[in-house]
């Protein structure tokens, strides 16, 4: 069971809570990051300026987080590089087709209580657990 | 993302290997995330007619459950299952000095400008017919 409480943890998800409110707030938009991205991409003049604003907020927040709070970020992976291409590419094919990540519906959508992204987010998690399972414990 | 340790695979394969040492930090981020947004949301952005420097809510208003949400988290699950990253610790961690996202990083892109592509020629057969 839950010995130690990770208070890191619940206070970069707060951070994350509070960057999804205030996007949402000022802004009317999800803070959903593979939305914002894969709209980045198409370089369309009139929404590409609030994307890459954001983007660049989040570059150098990783870059503040990691180092004022000397965070939990690693500098190599364990997973071989094909791999993660592999898995790089997975998630921008179905994050697109499913309209939205860990992000966009499991925090923005759960937190407007969209029935919508409440599946994807079980789909996803249920997904990700049994591939992590067949990974680490079959193969 | 960084703060949370979210950028940090382990922690999120810990929380998804549910079977073996669970790693609970994932399930604490999304809580610390949904106490923040979820009552901001129903309390303050809700009431609102629109956002406070734009027009309006750019909020998607698709309802139903189809095959493109299932098929999609699905293989988006699968990408993550297998590598434990996300789009967001991706971006997060851009500036860090690890290859490895930036190979994610662009395979992930690759993703978006295919999908986007198909979905742009679906919407030309579309405008034929």
């Amino acid at each position: 069971m839950i010995e130690v409480i990770p208070w890191h943890s619940l206070l970069g998800g707060a951070l994350l809570g509070l960057s999804a409110t205030l996007l949402l707030l000022v802004n009317g938009k999800i803070a959903g990051i593979s939305g914002i991205l894969s709209g980045l991409l198409k370089a369309e003049k009139s929404d590409f300026s609030w994307r890459l604003m954001f983007v660049i907020g989040m570059v150098a927040g990783g870059v503040w987080g990691a180092t004022a709070f000397s965070a939990d970020v690693p500098i190599q992976f364990e997973t071989p590089l094909w791999l993660v291409a592999v898995a790089g590419l997975l998630v921008g094919v179905g994050t697109k087709m499913g309209n939205g990540c860990t992000s966009g519906h499991g925090i923005c959508g759960i937190g407007r209580l969209s029935p919508r992204s409440i599946i994807a987010t079980c789909v996803f998690m249920t997904v990700a657990a049994a591939v992590v399972f067949v990974r680490l414990h079959l193969i | 993302m960084a703060v949370s340790g979210m950028a940090n695979p382990a922690n999120v394969i810990g929380f998804l290997d549910i079977t073996g040492e669970w790693n609970p930090s994932l399930m604490f981020v999304m809580g610390g995330a949904l106490a923040v947004f979820m009552p901001m949301y129903f309390l303050v952005i809700k009431p609102q007619n629109q956002p406070l420097i734009s027009n309006e809510f750019c909020v998607s208003s698709k309802k139903h459950i189809d095959t493109k949400l299932i098929g999609g988290s699905a293989i988006f699950g699968l990408g993550w299952g297998l590598a434990g990253i996300c789009p967001g610790p991706v971006v997060a961690s851009l500036a860090l000095g690890n290859h490895a996202i930036w190979v994610f990083f662009l395979s992930m892109c690759a993703g978006f400008i295919i999908m986007t592509a198909k979905e742009r020629h679906e919407q030309q057969k579309l405008s034929v017919a």
